[in-house]
């Protein structure tokens, strides 16, 4: 399970340090240079791990902590406190909109799992008593929409793929699909786009005017957990063109330590809601972050 | 700046400029003390003279293991595609299939018998370049398509047979059996292993690159490595870590979502876009 070694590591960190008496900036220093190996090794950005390290070293030496009676548990106290603070807080899950139906647009790189947990927060949708249908929005990859139809298929909703008028117009194929599943009542539409490089400055405006006409509640990041620091220029352009509302980590369920969720959510700002957690339509968690912080930190 | 040391400043920046490749720290650091010691032993002091010996050392570790496309023995020769989930298998079979002769000498076998509309998706690739796919119903054993693949490949005498598998999350040991499983039906069917077992990576993976050579590895020896998605920015530097671990060639790279974007690896280009300059796409590879 991502983030497992990455608290592996930490609690080494947190243990060594514990085991002191008085400490100076030299022992200080000497743990965060753990720390920062352990969040570059987790994948988190380095530029990430840089800023959060002189935090927390600013307030390690400057607080009057290596003073106090117990310096130690006051700098693990730290650290936990600022990767906390890095992971976010309690889970956000969908924001329903008001009037319904709530409009879901997904995006991401090129098989980062869009189609997949389009289909998953469709079986959860409906777990939950709700009418959501599925959209093809995705008129590239070869097949992209019978892959979106099976999966419609094994939940059991209907899948939308853009009539005659929209001829291969992925923007139009989505207001299509948005329109029809409305009309036949859904109270949830899940958007699916095609995967885009974010340096792709052609495929980033069609899934601009996507947006644009399909006036979505929610426009979800959806994140590979086993991608490296690309994952901070990904996050940062796509919350720049899109105005996310939300990441969904993917693949969880490896061994990848999941530290582009941090550099992701640190330039974005942006809650991680969920984590896909296998290939299964069933298998997509929310995401508690505190939770996540507690256990990684071994709290 | 000391006589006869190289500038620490400069190599923190050079340090950040691969772990921002995603080289990760272990290797980064190892190459670094390998420069510093060049280094204070030719008296290289300049940013320049410095940054064009890490340059070639880096070219020349990615170079010591290059290789090309294996030459099979005899007809039909295999290429058995292998990695996790996304990282562009289907993709990449299709280009190989293109590139190694498309109409008449190549099959591509449909063995990703479980992801939704795997094997639609590949038969698109087919009949786009015209090449046969092997297929059998969504579920059926991924291994009796295989063994069909190769089979079909030798009584239409094509030169080769590409095998698209599902993708697998490295950890999933049962996943990781049914991988072996299909390398040793594949071998009995050929009375040789596949001359190809190429695990496909995708270029954006951090950390976690190195697991899976190792992993997959595990499983079915591989061959060499295929980086997917070097159109964007991600510089897949992980390779670097792999092949110093794992002695493992890069064979191909793919730089587009079109059948054409599939070229042989440079290590010269390799290297030069890990520290963010030109670009691997186009003429220059
Ligand atoms: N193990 C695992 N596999 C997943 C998960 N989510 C998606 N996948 C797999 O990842 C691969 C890519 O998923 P897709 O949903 O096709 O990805 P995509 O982003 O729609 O891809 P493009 O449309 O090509 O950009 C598929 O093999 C999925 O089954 C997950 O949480 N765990
Ligand atoms: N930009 C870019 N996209 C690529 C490249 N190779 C593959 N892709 C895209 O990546 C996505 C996933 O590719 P696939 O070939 O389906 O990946 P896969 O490994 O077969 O995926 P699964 O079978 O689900 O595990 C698709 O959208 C491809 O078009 C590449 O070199 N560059
Ligand atoms: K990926
Ligand atoms: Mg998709
Ligand atoms: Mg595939």
């Amino acid at each position: 399970m991502a983030f497992e070694r990455l608290s592996e590591r930490l609690q080494a960190v947190f243990r060594q340090l514990s085991g002191r008496g008085k400490l100076g900036e030299r022992d200080v220093d000497e743990a965060l240079r753990e720390v920062r190996r352990a969040l570059l090794e987790a994948d988190v950005h380095f530029r990430v791990v840089k800023e959060v390290l002189e935090r927390i070293r600013a307030r390690a030496v400057g607080e009057e902590v290596l003073s106090s009676l117990t310096p130690a548990q006051q700098v693990i106290r730290i650290v936990r406190d600022e990767l906390t603070e890095l992971m976010g807080g309690a889970n956000q899950g969908i924001a329903f909109a008001p009037q319904p139906p709530t409009v879901i647009l997904l995006c991401g790189l090129q098989g980062s799992g869009k189609t997949t947990t389009a289909a998953k927060l469709a079986f959860r949708l409906k777990q939950q008593g709700r009418r959501p249908h599925l959209v093809a929005g995705d008129l590239y990859r070869p097949a992209a929409v019978e892959q979106l139809q099976v999966l419609a298929r094994q939940v059991g909703v209907p899948c939308h793929t853009g009539g005659p008028q929209a001829a291969g117009d992925a923007v139009e194929a989505a207001a299509q699909g948005v329109a029809a599943a409305t009309e036949q009542g859904a109270d949830a539409v899940l958007v699916d786009t095609a995967g885009r490089l974010q340096v792709d400055a052609e495929m980033m405006e069609e899934l601009r005017r996507t947006r644009d006409r399909v006036k979505p509640h929610e426009v979800l990041l959806v994140l590979d957990a086993m991608t490296g620091q690309e994952a901070l220029n990904v996050a940062r352009a796509f919350q720049e063109e899109m105005e996310l509302t939300g990441l969904v980590l993917t693949k969880t369920d490896g061994d990848a330590r999941g530290g582009a969720a941090l550099s992701a959510r640190a330039v974005t700002g942006r809650p991680i809601k969920f984590v896909g957690t296998g290939e299964r339509v069933e298998q997509l968690e929310p995401f508690h972050p505190d939770r996540m912080a507690s256990r990684i930190l071994g709290m | 700046r000391v006589r006869g040391r190289v500038d620490e400043e400069l190599l923190a920046e050079l340090e950040e400029s691969l772990l921002e490749a995603d080289v990760g720290l272990a290797a980064v650091e190892a190459v670094l003390e390998a420069l510093r010691q060049q280094a204070s032993a030719e008296g290289l002091r300049s940013p320049d003279q410095v940054l064009s010996a890490l340059r070639a050392l880096l070219a020349e570790e990615l170079r010591r293991h290059q290789q090309s496309l294996a030459t099979p023995p005899e007809a039909p020769g295999v290429i058995l595609l292998l990695g996790v989930n996304g990282s562009g298998k289907t993709t990449t079979a299709a280009k190989l299939a293109a590139q190694l002769g498309g109409a008449g000498q190549v099959i591509l076998g449909a063995c990703d018998t479980f992801r939704a509309a795997a094997g639609e998706q590949l038969q698109v690739w087919g009949d786009r370049i015209g090449v046969p796919v092997i297929r059998q119903e969504a579920g059926s054993d991924p291994a009796a398509v295989a063994f069909d693949t190769v089979q079909a490949a030798r009584a239409r005498g094509a030169r080769w047979a590409v095998l698209d598998t599902a993708g697998r999350l490295q950890t999933r040991s049962n996943l990781m059996s049914e991988l072996a499983k299909i390398h040793r039906v594949v071998e009995r069917a050929l009375g040789r292993p596949a001359d190809e077992r190429l695990l496909v990576l995708d270029a954006s993976v951090g950390q976690n690159g190195l697991s899976q050579a190792r992993l997959f590895g595990e499983s079915v020896p591989l061959t060499g490595l295929a980086v997917t998605k070097l159109d964007g920015t991600a510089r897949g530097g992980i390779v670097l870590a792999i092949t110093r671990e794992l002695a493992l060639p890069v064979k191909l790279i793919g730089v587009g979502e079109g059948v054409d974007d599939l070229q042989p690896f440079d290590a010269g280009t390799f290297v030069d876009a890990l520290f963010g300059e030109g670009s691997r796409s186009g003429a220059d590879a």
